[in-house]
């Protein structure tokens, strides 16, 4: 392989397969799309496979722009994995509404490789330009129930909310450049840390940071976020919930910790605020919800402000924590909104909690799933989301960062309150009316499958993977 | 020549200009303009530091941002008319099926 493509291999492949699925989209066979959606997930398996060929390696390319190193390849398994099994679940799930088409596919691969692009970039410009190729590609996507007008509404609301945070964005990035003369990180770090930072770099990274907050969803930036869930598809919620959320992490971890360690204790004490807030909106709101969709979209808020409790405590125990959490949390929560989205209730998807009423008598596998999916975002031993939980609020500890830890295990409290409020419907509760069924989808089933194996793994055996997240932070803090 | 303190200053102005009329108006088209409003602030803003730096990083970037814009607005507008086609009306105070 050429030295010059070597750190962008893995968004080639994706990149690759999404124009190839542009052609093959119009060639026969006309009827079906379904053999896209296996082209999709071959090419995004490719490139999980390039990612693991590349490990360990380290480069650049572009001019600087772009980097390959350890945490950008943790981001690619992490960002490959969702999208490997959003497009499992996609498959049976869009020829059953009606939405299977060419560009379905196209738009998951494209999005996909905006967020990988985004744990790439080394420059504001490519992360930016990587933001909105990610989330036009979205903004899209969520719409594809567009008869529907909660679909309309859903696309709406995202793309207008979306496109206000890029133009936070790209504000604070011009005067970050006006501060340092420069938009690579690099050089951004260097001249930043040259002399005391002035108004113009604070307030550009304060606007910088409106623009993250917006994409990862923390409070006061999360209004659209349950909105978004619930009109668009289930499968597309599961991507927007996984996908572009650790994208943003990824972009926000490197420009926090690799290029304002100038700053540190200035956007520390902002971000402490930030996690406390989001933990508790998101926990407490998601009680009131009866929508198992909005409730997720909630539970997801709530997770972020977790992962800020990781980002908050910084240095490799924390920033390796939010990037185990954020595999751990991509294979629970997409295996929740799958088991939603296998589910069917008189035609319509399953979303109601009272649609879960005894649903441990009629399915009992698809019920236990779910459960076990449940009690890992509760945070339950021996689940995955127990040991990602312990090692970010361990890391809060460490640092010193007592009550932020204090605060984050009440939290995880009043949501298990919501969580197993699904598992008593589902175990203790007797159906009522129409039953609920279950759709058969082999794909579907698979991606189950890996997802639950993926959280009893990483909750037995969390030490390997844990190793090679500090492992990964370790260029960012050198 | 116009000092560049008085472009940085003009593009804070355009950009409080769109901020506000993003949270104050109803209608999406109208909100949408704002939001380029406040993208033409940005460039403007990189523009202004970029001649006084006398470096080109800022002028790509300024392209890049235009090409965004345009991207936006194709995205942007198909969904409006997708929404006016189902409702026959525009405004965000309709957009209110899904809340809490």
């Amino acid at each position: 392989m050429d030295a010059a493509v070597r750190p962008v291999a893995p968004l080639l492949v994706v990149a690759g397969t999404a124009f190839l699925l542009l052609v093959l989209d119009l060639l026969p066979p006309r009827g079906t799309k379904r053999h896209l959606g296996v082209v999709a997930l071959a090419g995004v398996v490719a490139a999980l496979l390039v990612t693991v060929v590349l490990w360990g390696r380290e480069a650049r390319a572009f001019s600087g722009m772009v980097v390959l190193d350890g945490f950008a390849l943790f981001f690619d398994v992490v960002i490959c994995y969702a999208a490997a099994l959003v497009l499992l679940l996609s498959m049976d799930y869009c020829g059953r509404h009606g939405i299977e088409s060419g560009e379905y596919y196209v738009l998951v691969l494209f999005s996909t490789l905006g967020m990988m692009l985004m744990a790439h970039a080394a420059d504001l410009i490519l992360i930016f330009l990587a933001l909105e190729l990610m989330s036009l590609s979205l903004y899209v996507l969520a719409g594809f129930f567009r008869w529907r007008l909660t679909g309309g509404e859903s696309a709406m609301k995202y793309f207008l909310l979306g496109a206000f945070a890029s133009g936070f964005f790209v504000y604070g990035v011009a005067l970050i450049y006006g501060a340092t003369g420069s938009t690579a990180l690099e050089r951004i770090a260097a001249a930043a840390g040259a002399r005391p930072p002035g108004p113009l770099l604070v307030v550009g990274l304060g606007l910088l940071l409106v623009g993250f907050g917006f994409k990862i969803s923390s409070v006061p930036f999360h209004m659209w976020a349950p909105d978004v869930y619930e009109g668009a598809p289930t499968s597309v919620a599961a991507l927007i919930a996984t996908g572009s959320k650790a994208a943003g992490f990824a972009a926000l971890l490197r420009v926090l910790l690799s290029t304002f360690k100038v700053v540190q204790p200035d956007w520390t004490a902002l971000l402490w605020g930030v996690a406390v807030l989001t933990m508790t909106v998101g926990n407490v709101v998601a009680i009131a919800q009866s929508n198992v969709k909005r409730m997720l979209a909630y539970s997801s808020v709530a997770h972020v402000g977790y992962v800020l409790v990781g980002v908050v405590a910084g240095g490799a125990l924390g920033a390796g924590g939010v990037l185990f959490y954020l595999l751990v949390y991509t294979f629970t929560t997409v295996g929740a909104f799958g088991v939603i989205l296998l589910l069917e209730r008189g035609r319509q998807e399953a979303v109601n909690l009272d649609d879960y009423g005894g649903l441990a008598e009629s399915h009992p596998v698809l019920a236990l799933v779910l459960a076990l999916f449940l009690l890992s975002l509760t945070g339950m031993p021996p689940t995955a989301g127990f040991a990602g939980k312990f090692y970010l609020f361990g890391a809060a500890v460490r640092s010193g960062y007592i009550w932020l830890a204090v605060i984050a295990v009440l939290n995880s409290a009043v949501a298990a309150y919501y969580y197993l409020r699904v598992i008593v419907y589902m175990y203790m509760r007797d159906r009522e009316g129409v039953p609920t069924g279950a759709v058969p989808s082999f794909a579907g089933r698979l991606a189950l499958g890996i997802a639950l194996w993926g959280v009893l793994q990483l909750g037995v055996m969390p030490a390997p993977v844990l190793n090679l997240a500090q492992a990964a932070v370790a260029p960012l803090l050198r | 020549m116009v000092p560049e303190a008085y472009y940085t200053g003009l593009s804070a102005v355009l950009f409080a200009i769109g901020v506000v009329g993003v949270l104050v108006r109803r209608n999406p088209l109208v909100i949408f303009m704002s939001i380029e409003l406040m993208l033409n602030a940005a460039n403007l803003a990189l523009v202004a530091f970029g001649s006084g730096l006398a470096t080109a990083e800022a002028q790509v970037l300024v392209f890049f941002v235009m090409t965004v814009a345009a991207a936006e607005v194709a995205v942007g507008l198909a969904i409006i008319v997708a929404i006016f086609r189902l409702r026959r009306r525009l405004s965000v105070d309709d957009l209110s099926l899904m809340r809490w």
